[in-house]
């Protein structure tokens, strides 16, 4: 064993320190970016001036996204939004409006994350950037307050966890149906404290919203971070991978062959709760959603209207779409997803979080059943603690929209 | 009073997202964990304790959590272990928690503790806890009574 062998989240924690360092270790790192929602944000702005934090550490560095509810379903969330605009002209900071996207999107999209970048996000699904090579965790409002007025974030340094995925996924098998997979091997509180590692063929293709979606539900598993490894990544402008040593420790390496891998589906009420979508196809859904940090890109609308082109969705469904960003929307828009998505039958709203939150766009009523392309099916996630969330790929999502209950994409002709 | 509740509550249990958009903290005490146990809200009291299992307060980044426990008049909140956000929320807002491992503790267990030495002794079963010891910087936190307070004192990080 080679003492100085490192993961990739102990190669960029060193990188941003000065000093090597090992799993246990705490640091205090600086940060090349932070960013927090209209859920974080209002809260961290108080903490911030409570703290008597005067100005942002860099005002090029910090970033305010409306998305969780836009547009405002009510005045108090309207004044809230009204809140961190002011703090954003004040402190001469980006903010993203209504409409612009998910801040994880968009935080992507605009380049406010980059490879080995450390970046800190007052949202759980902030690892999401381990799709670009970069070590990001979630945090609350207060250390997020803390991050913006000092540019710095405590932090112990984690053990990694390697999983290893060999093969290649079938065709109609997403990344969604494989991190739903992974997931449920690992469990919701198998990576606590921990970083993850993804590696192998099937991440090798993937093009970067793929691994944004593996990213995501990182926090589905309780991960400080998951980072994908960067062979195969492609990115339009010029950047250094970091890849971990080849004797880097891990806690534990799990390896899966995933080229017979089916669609899946986690049941309710826990993102962990997977199987085989063969054991669940036929349940009856009332309503349909695709979207999320996770599913709301341009290839997961492609996925969908390759299911639904010419079709019809069943009666009686409905099927809510929410692009994750505003360039999202327009690509759909100019290649002829947005028609082929409307005219069977599915609504289209405002680039954000839309209902995945639970506060408004979409609230399922009592005992009616929701396939989903979100991370989290929890009790209540979606407004009302009285009706059921089934989370799945858009494929199958699209699928199941078609049909009226749970269904196998591979079925649909 | 003693509510025990089991392993993975997420903070969608604790304080579901559409009553998190508010400045106004004192309007979450309410709806302090309802879609797990309604009655909650209502029988809770000053210096009552949760007892969790593993992994509690998963899911969300929500500091709201938190915050709605201790404004609901928690004094601690005992777990197995808790998802890695809300436990540095927790101590960042000044709510104490204690990570105890594996217990057995009951519903409605007469429970002692003391949060400097992390001693949790559930004195219906007559059974003793030692809680994992939180990070220096953390306990500097908690002792500031959260971190507004210790950088409004610090301006910065101290690692000792």
């Amino acid at each position: 064993m080679n003492k100085g062998a490192k993961t990739i989240s102990e190669k960029i924690i060193a990188a941003h320190v000065g000093h090597d360092v090992i799993p246990g270790d705490l640091v205090i790192s600086r940060v090349d970016g932070v960013m927090a929602t209209d859920t974080t944000a209002p809260l961290a702005l108080k903490a911030f001036e409570a703290m008597d934090g005067k100005q942002v550490f860099d005002k090029d560095k910090v970033v305010l996204v409306l998305d969780h509810a836009v547009p405002p379903p009510n005045e108090r969330i309207a004044n809230l939004h009204k809140l961190m605009r002011e703090f954003a002209k004040a402190q001469e900071i980006k903010l993203f409006e209504i409409g612009e996207g998910i801040c994880h999107q968009v935080i992507t999209e605009h380049r406010y994350v980059r490879p080995g970048d450390i970046f800190i996000g007052a949202d759980s699904h902030t690892p999401t950037y381990g799709a670009l090579n970069a070590f990001a965790c979630g945090v609350g409002s207060t250390d997020l307050a803390a991050t913006m007025m000092t540019g710095q974030i405590w932090l112990k340094v984690p053990e990694s966890i390697k999983i290893v995925c060999n093969g290649k996924l079938q065709a109609g098998v997403s990344a969604k149906d494989l991190i739903l997979f992974l997931v449920g091997k690992i469990t919701i509180s198998g990576a606590t404290y921990q970083a993850i590692e993804f590696e192998g063929e099937a991440f090798e293709n993937m093009t970067l919203a793929s691994r944004m979606t593996i990213a995501n539900m990182v926090a589905e598993m309780g991960g400080k971070t998951g980072i994908v490894n960067p062979r195969g990544l492609q990115l339009d402008y010029e950047w250094e991978p970091i890849y971990p040593d080849a004797d880097a420790v891990y806690k534990q390496i799990f390896e899966f062959d995933v080229s017979d891998l089916q669609p899946q589906v986690a049941a309710p009420e826990s993102p962990d709760n997977v199987d085989n979508i063969s054991k669940v196809a036929g349940t009856k859904i009332d309503y349909a959603f695709i979207g999320t940090c996770c599913n709301g890109r341009l290839e997961d609308l492609h996925a969908a209207a390759d299911i639904l082109k010419g079709k019809k969705i069943k009666d009686g469904v409905r099927f809510m779409i929410a692009p994750a960003s505003k360039g999202t929307l327009l690509d759909a828009m100019n290649d002829g997803t947005l028609q082929t998505l409307i005219e069977a039958g599915a609504s289209i709203i405002t680039p954000g979080c839309g209902p995945c939150v639970g506060t408004h766009q979409g609230v399922p009523g009592n005992d009616e059943i929701v396939i989903s392309a979100a991370n989290r099916n929890f009790r209540g996630r979606m407004g009302n603690p009285n009706s059921n969330i089934y989370l799945a790929a858009p494929a199958t999502v699209a699928a199941s929209a078609l049909t009226g209950e749970i269904t196998n994409p591979k079925n649909i002709a | 009073m003693v509510y025990v509740y089991g392993n993975n509550i997420d903070t969608d249990r604790i304080i579901p997202g559409k009553y998190t958009k508010t400045l106004d903290l004192s309007t979450l005490a309410a709806h302090v964990l309802e879609d797990l146990d309604p009655s909650f809200s209502k029988n809770v009291q000053q210096g009552d304790i949760i007892v969790a299992g593993e992994n509690f307060g998963c899911g969300s980044s929500r500091e709201q959590a938190p915050i709605a426990i201790k404004q609901s008049g928690i004094a601690v909140v005992i777990a197995e272990d808790f998802a890695r956000i809300f436990f540095r929320n927790a101590i960042n807002i000044g709510l104490p928690v204690l990570e105890i491992g594996k217990h057995d503790i009951q519903i409605g267990a007469e429970i002692k503790y003391d949060l400097k030495t992390g001693e949790v002794h559930d004195l219906t079963a007559d059974k003793k806890y030692t809680a994992v010891k939180l990070p220096d910087i953390m306990i500097d936190i908690l002792n500031e009574g959260g971190l507004v307070s210790y950088l409004k004192k610090n301006k910065t990080y101290k690692l000792n």
